[in-house]
C-alpha cells in the first residue's frame, strides 16, 4: 500500500522530469534550464554557503511572522467567536481586510519600519504576519463560534466557568480547527516570504531568486525554487505531525 | 414523600424571525422527592424545553418553577442534565470526564469519588480510555457517572437512550433503574417511547401537542422488574396511547 503510493508519486515526478528535459534540451545557462543544469546549479549554490544563510534568513522571518500571528490571532479569534457582540463589530472588518494580498502592504511596511534597525527584516516579518494572521483568526473564530452547545451547557451545569472553562473546554474543543488554521497559515506564509524577499531585502530565498536572475544564472533560479519546494514540504509535514500528535494525545485522532 | 419540584403555570415563548412560537402553555406539574417521573408527549411538543427550564438552561416566560421552594434561575450542580447523545468530552479520558464537575479536590479524594462511580456504572478497567474507544452504551454510562459524581438531588434525562441501538437500550433501562434505586435521586426522564415510560416510571406525565400542557399524570404501581406482557403493563400503555390520540 505504502509502496504503491510512493511508486505512483514517482511516476508523476518522472513524467514531469521527462517533459522538462525534452522541452529544455540544449538550452544555455541564461535560458530556461533543464533538470540536469538545475541539479548542477543546486550543487554549486549549496557549496557556496550563501544558500544556507538565505534559508536561515527566510525561515527566521517566517518563524517570527507566524508566531506573532498565532500569538495574537488565536486569542483574538477565540474572543470573536465567543462574544457575538465583538464578532458583530470586528468580523466584517477582518473579512474585508483578508482578501488584500499581503504584498500590497509592502509600501506601508517600508514607511512604518523604515527608520528602525533591521527595517527590511521588520517589514518582511510584518508582511508574513499579515499573511498568517487572517487564516488563523478566521479558523479560531469559527471554531469558537461553533462550539457544541452541549459542551457549554455541561460546563455551566457543573459550575465550570472562567479560566477553567477556557482551559478544559474551549481550548480542547477548538484545537482541531485551530491546528488546521495554523497549518494553512504556515503554508501561506512560506509562499509569501519568497515574494516579500524579492523586494527590498538582501537575504533570503526570494532574494536568492532575484539575485540569480540579475546575474543571468537561471540554473540558480531553478535550484532555489527546488529548495523552496523542499522546505515548504518539510514545514507542512512538520505541522501535520504536530497536528496528529496533539490530537492523538487527547484521544481525538481524525477518523 | 415531599414535593421536590413545583411547576406552576409555566409558559415559554420563543421569539424567532418568523414570529413568536408558543411552546409551553401553562404547564402545572409536581415532582416528588426521590421519584422516577417520566414525561411523554408527541414529537416537538416541548418536552425538552420543559426540562431545560427545570434545569435552568432556559427561563420560563411566565409562571414559576421552584425546587425546594427556590425559583430556578440558572443551572446548578444540585440538578444535573444527562444529554440525549453522549455529551461527554472526547478530549478527556473516562476518569477526567467523571471528575469534570469535582473542581479542585485533592487528587486522593477525587480519585476515590471517581472510582466509586466508575464501579457503580460498571466501567472498571476503562478509567484511562477515551470516549472514542467506547461503545455508545459505555459513553452513556460515563455520562451517568459524571452526573452522579457531583451528588446532585435531581437528574434530568432527555431521551438518554435515543442514540443507542435497541438491545443496548433495553440493557440501559434496567441499568438506570438499578442506579436510581442505589442512589435515590429524583429522576425526570423525557421520552417518546411509551413502553420505556411504563417500564421506568413511578408516575407518567402525558403532554399535549404544542403549545403544550400536561394532559394528565398517571400513577404506575406495577411491581419491578416490570414485564411488558403483564396485563397491567399493556393497559397502562393503551391508556397513554389513547391520551396521545394514537389508534391501536
Ligand atoms: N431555542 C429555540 N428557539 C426557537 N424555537 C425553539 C427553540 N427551542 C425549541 N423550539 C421550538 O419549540 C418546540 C418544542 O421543542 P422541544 O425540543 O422542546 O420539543 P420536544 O418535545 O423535546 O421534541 P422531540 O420529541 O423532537 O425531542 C419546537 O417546535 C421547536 O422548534
Ligand atoms: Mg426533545
Amino acid at each position: 500500500m505504502k509502496l504503491r503510493t510512493l511508486l505512483f508519486g514517482a511516476i508523476g515526478f518522472a513524467l514531469f522530469l521527462g517533459f522538462w528535459h525534452w522541452q529544455t534540451y540544449g538550452n544555455a545557462i541564461g535560458d530556461l534550464p533543464g533538470p540536469w543544469l538545475t541539479a548542477r546549479g543546486l550543487g554549486e549554490i549549496a557549496v557556496q554557503g550563501i544558500l544556507w544563510e538565505n534559508i536561515v534568513a527566510s525561515v527566521f522571518r517566517v518563524a517570527w511572522g507566524f508566531s506573532l500571528a498565532a500569538g495574537i490571532g488565536i486569542p483574538l479569534g477565540l474572543a470573536l467567536g465567543w462574544y457575538p457582540s465583538l464578532r458583530a463589530v470586528f468580523n466584517p472588518l477582518v473579512q474585508a481586510l483578508r482578501p488584500i494580498s499581503p504584498i500590497a502592504w509592502l509600501p506601508f511596511a517600508v514607511i512604518l519600519f523604515g527608520g528602525y534597525p533591521m527595517s527590511s527584516d521588520l517589514s518582511a516579518i510584518f508582511l508574513l504576519f499579515m499573511s498568517a494572521f487572517f487564516p488563523i483568526v478566521t479558523a479560531s473564530t469559527s471554531a469558537a463560534a461553533s462550539l457544541d452547545p452541549r459542551y457549554i451547557r455541561s460546563a455551566s451545569n457543573f459550575g465550570v466557568g472562567g479560566i477553567a472553562f477556557f482551559r478544559r473546554v474551549m481550548l480542547p474543543a477548538t484545537l482541531p480547527q485551530i491546528l488546521t488554521g495554523l497549518r494553512l497559515a504556515l503554508g501561506i506564509a512560506w509562499v509569501v516570504v519568497v515574494a516579500a524577499e524579492m523586494l527590498g531585502v538582501e537575504s533570503g530565498l526570494g532574494y536568492q531568486v532575484m539575485d540569480s536572475r540579475n546575474a543571468l544564472r537561471m540554473d540558480y533560479v531553478a535550484a532555489a525554487m527546488v529548495v523552496i519546494a523542499l522546505i515548504g514540504l518539510l514545514l507542512d509535514m512538520g505541522m501535520a505531525r504536530i497536528e496528529a500528535a496533539a490530537l492523538a494525545r487527547r484521544g481525538m485522532s481524525r477518523r | 414523600m415531599s414535593t421536590k419540584i413545583t411547576v406552576r403555570g409555566a409558559h415559554k415563548v420563543f421569539s424567532t424571525k418568523k414570529g413568536d412560537v408558543d411552546v409551553l402553555d401553562g404547564v402545572d406539574l409536581d415532582v416528588m422527592e426521590g421519584e422516577f417521573l417520566v414525561i411523554v408527549g408527541p414529537s416537538g411538543c416541548g418536552k425538552s424545553t420543559l426540562l431545560n427550564c427545570m434545569a435552568g438552561f432556559e427561563l420560563v416566560t411566565s409562571g414559576s418553577i421552584r425546587i425546594d421552594g427556590a425559583e430556578v434561575r440558572e443551572p446548578s450542580r444540585k440538578r444535573v442534565f444527562v444529554f440525549q447523545e453522549a455529551g461527554i468530552f472526547p478530549w478527556f479520558s473516562v476518569w477526567d470526564n467523571i471528575g469534570f464537575g469535582l473542581g479542585n479536590l485533592p487528587f486522593e479524594e477525587k480519585h476515590e469519588i471517581v472510582m466509586r462511580y466508575i464501579r457503580l456504572v460498571g466501567l472498571e478497567g476503562f478509567e484511562k480510555a477515551f470516549p472514542s474507544e467506547l461503545s455508545g452504551g459505555m459513553k452513556q454510562r460515563v455520562e451517568f457517572a459524571r452526573a452522579l459524581a457531583v451528588e446532585p438531588d435531581v437528574l434530568y434525562l432527555d431521551e438518554p437512550f435515543g442514540a443507542l441501538d435497541a438491545l443496548t437500550r433495553l440493557g440501559m433501562r434496567s441499568e438506570i433503574i438499578r442506579i436510581w434505586r442505589e442512589t435515590k435521586k429524583t429522576c425526570i426522564l423525557v421520552t417518546h417511547d411509551v413502553e420505556e415510560a411504563v417500564e421506568l416510571a413511578d408516575r407518567i406525565a402525558v403532554m399535549t401537542k404544542r403549545p403544550a400542557t400536561v394532559h394528565s399524570v398517571l400513577q404506575n404501581d406495577l411491581p419491578r422488574p416490570r414485564d411488558p406482557d403483564h396485563p397491567g403493563f399493556r393497559a397502562l400503555k393503551d391508556k397513554i396511547f389513547g391520551i396521545l390520540g394514537v389508534e391501536r
